[in-house]
């Protein structure tokens, strides 16, 4: 535009003093923080994980149901003494709740911290490299992308055993591409912007220019995906247990709870069912909330000014 | 346009060599040779190594996986000798029951999906749109097993209208009349598709009222039925397209859990009791074919999304 008349403020609005706008200068992160904050459904999301964490954690040093079983205490409904009652061995569903939801969680978290690792490192060297080593790298991707991941977790499950641990690497092996693609995307369009070419020019060698410049500014894109695949992650684990082939007693996590609690369906002991049931929907909630907020908050094209 | 459709095909044909040489490198770790269960668990090295050399599983992985390959080619999905048959006929067995329960799904789903992602998008923030998207935050945070679960525990238990088992006969007919027994699960499937569909239909019309043709047809006196008609659906539905064509692998494969919790007899029920006899190569042979699927799904899309939208034909 050639239009160098000032341009006069909108009607309504009063007129911006002479020498530009005057505000304090915030961070990106900060900016990011208070739309985040002004997003009530993702302060819910944020605040039902924390009391999830808190719940699992903390709640079994606070109260101890019998986790051990007592063949007298067998489905009893909810009542004194066990709040959610207890399951046909004597379990009192309250804390297998509680301690359930540990293993769910620590999945959901390795998991993603793994595939978010491998990711941001596979895209920046794809996006970074070009050429050859690109396409390569990203046919790797596809052909990972196109084969169904529940199935092939399932079968590594079922041939090697399941623990905390080995589901975490399995379901972190396959989270890996999609952040990868992202990052890459992001990597393309950041190292042609003058900052990059900058850092080039002072001298930094390609690693640098990933750990310092490249990576850093990924981030946003990395948590948000990071945040969806938590979700993923215990949906995935959910699945496997309640399908018989997830974690081996002692350790379980809730969609073993739901497994044990069909058998009894028609019996009529829906607190074997319900309250698991919905611990993993407020769990799964509040992650896709988290996630969607962020990309709200981080994304600055998104962000409202 | 056709060096699109070359190039295209080519990287599904590299995409499709590399599932094979992954599912192949699975199947070498996990299961490297059948002869225990050929010769029966009792079977001393001597015979197994002596099998093996016979039957090629000593010779070196990547002239095992130039075999492997060939069989494919040649529709050869592998034997299953837990069951004593081949995996193919296994699958000619199964797949049309599956095809049809995932098939009358999507259909559902995505006729159910545009004209309600389109409600939304016209009336977004009010109630309606509010209990719409609830429901399908809801719905798409949940387990799938949760939804059957509270489907058969209301429905066939509480109060018994329809059945709590999918139809087991063998007939075609009988599966697509039996109303009973397929309600549940189609209607289970529908719900948990719509929500991911409506969600995604509501932001694509959005995303086209903000258009400017959108603001054209209303300026030059269009009535708002026409203009929702003839200018937003059919715009609106172009990245549907993708959505549909990243289904087609669901259409035989994708009702695991589904099918294992009816004990609905096709393909996903297959996987889960060979689940539980370890029976490697039908487990994986499905795995394949769900890959095989996806691809082909991909590329399926990406050709009629460049069939649909002249403006991309331009690449």
């Amino acid at each position: 535009m050639t239009n160098i008349a000032p341009e006069l403020p909108p009607p309504g609005l009063p007129a911006a003093p002479e020498g530009g706008e005057i505000g304090p200068v915030q961070s990106g992160w900060r900016l990011a923080f208070r739309e985040f904050a002004q997003n009530r459904l993702a302060v819910l999301g944020l605040a039902a994980l924390i009391f999830f964490v808190l719940f699992c954690y903390l709640g079994p040093l606070f109260y101890h149901g019998t986790l051990s079983s007592s063949l007298e205490s067998t489905t009893l409904p909810p009542g004194a003494g066990h709040p959610l009652g207890t399951d046909n061995q004597g379990f009192d569903v309250l804390e297998e709740l509680m301690v359930g939801g540990q293993s769910a969680l620590e999945i959901g978290f390795f998991s993603a911290l793994i595939g978010m690792v491998i990711g941001a490192i596979w895209g920046a060297i794809s996006g970074l490299a070009g050429g050859l080593v690109d396409g390569v790298l990203m046919r790797i991707v596809d052909v990972l992308l196109s084969i169904p991941f529940l199935f092939v977790v399932l079968i590594i499950a079922i041939r090697y055993g399941s623990s905390v641990l080995g589901l975490s690497i399995v379901i972190g092996i396959f989270t890996w591409q999609v952040p990868a693609r992202l990052v890459r995307g992001e990597v393309l369009t950041l190292r042609v912007r003058d900052f990059v070419s900058a850092a080039r020019a002072a001298g930094a060698g390609q690693i640098r220019l990933m750990n310092r410049h490249l990576l850093p500014n990924s981030l946003g894109v990395i948590i948000v995906t990071a945040t969806f695949s938590v979700a993923d992650a215990i949906l995935a684990v959910a699945t496997l247990g309640f399908l018989g082939f997830g974690l081996q007693f002692p350790v379980f996590d809730w969609g073993d709870m739901l497994n044990n609690g069909i058998t009894y369906l028609q019996d009529g002991y829906w607190w074997l069912v319900y309250p698991v049931g919905i611990c993993i929907i407020v769990v799964v909630m509040a992650c896709n909330l988290l996630g969607d907020a962020l990309r709200d908050a981080l994304d600055v094209r998104l962000r409202r000014r | 346009m056709t060096a699109y459709l070359i190039r295209r095909t080519l990287t599904a044909i590299v995409v499709l060599l590399g599932v094979s040489v992954f599912i192949f490198l699975m199947l070498h770790v996990i299961y490297p040779t059948p002869a225990i269960q050929v010769l029966g668990p009792h079977a001393n090295k001597f015979s197994i190594n002596q099998w093996n050399r016979q039957h090629g599983f000593d010779d070196p992985w990547i002239v095992q996986y130039l075999r492997y390959l060939n069989q494919l080619l040649h529709g050869n999905l592998g034997y299953s000798y837990k069951l004593n048959q081949s995996v193919l006929a296994l699958f000619q067995e199964r797949w049309m029951r599956s095809a049809w329960l995932s098939g009358i799904t999507l259909f559902l789903s995505v006729v159910i999906a545009i004209p309600l992602g389109i409600y939304q998008a016209v009336r977004r923030n009010t109630v309606g749109d509010a209990v719409v998207t609830t429901g399908a935050f809801v719905t798409y945070a949940m387990p799938d097993f949760f939804l059957y679960l509270i489907a058969i525990q209301l429905l066939a238990i509480s109060f018994p209208i329809f059945s709590f088992e999918g139809p087991q006969t063998t007939s075609m007919v009988s599966i697509i009349f039996n109303w009973r027994a397929m309600t549940l699960p189609i209607v289970c499937l529908t719900l948990l598709d719509l929500a991911g569909y409506s969600r995604y239909m509501r932001s694509a019309a959005m995303d086209t009222l903000a258009q400017d043709y959108i603001k054209a047809a209303r300026a030059k006196g269009l009535p708002e039925r026409l203009v929702l008609l003839r200018h937003l659906v059919r715009n609106a539905f172009l990245p549907m397209i993708t959505l549909i064509g990243l289904s087609i692998p669901a259409l035989l494969a994708g009702n695991l859990v589904c099918e294992a919790v009816f004990n609905f007899p096709g393909l996903g029920l297959l996987f889960y009791n060979s689940l539980g006899t370890a029976d490697y190569p039908v487990l994986l042979a499905y795995t394949l074919v769900g890959a095989v699927l996806t691809v082909a799904g991909n590329f399926i899309a990406d050709i009629s999304l460049t069939v649909a939208d002249p403006r991309i034909r331009l690449v």
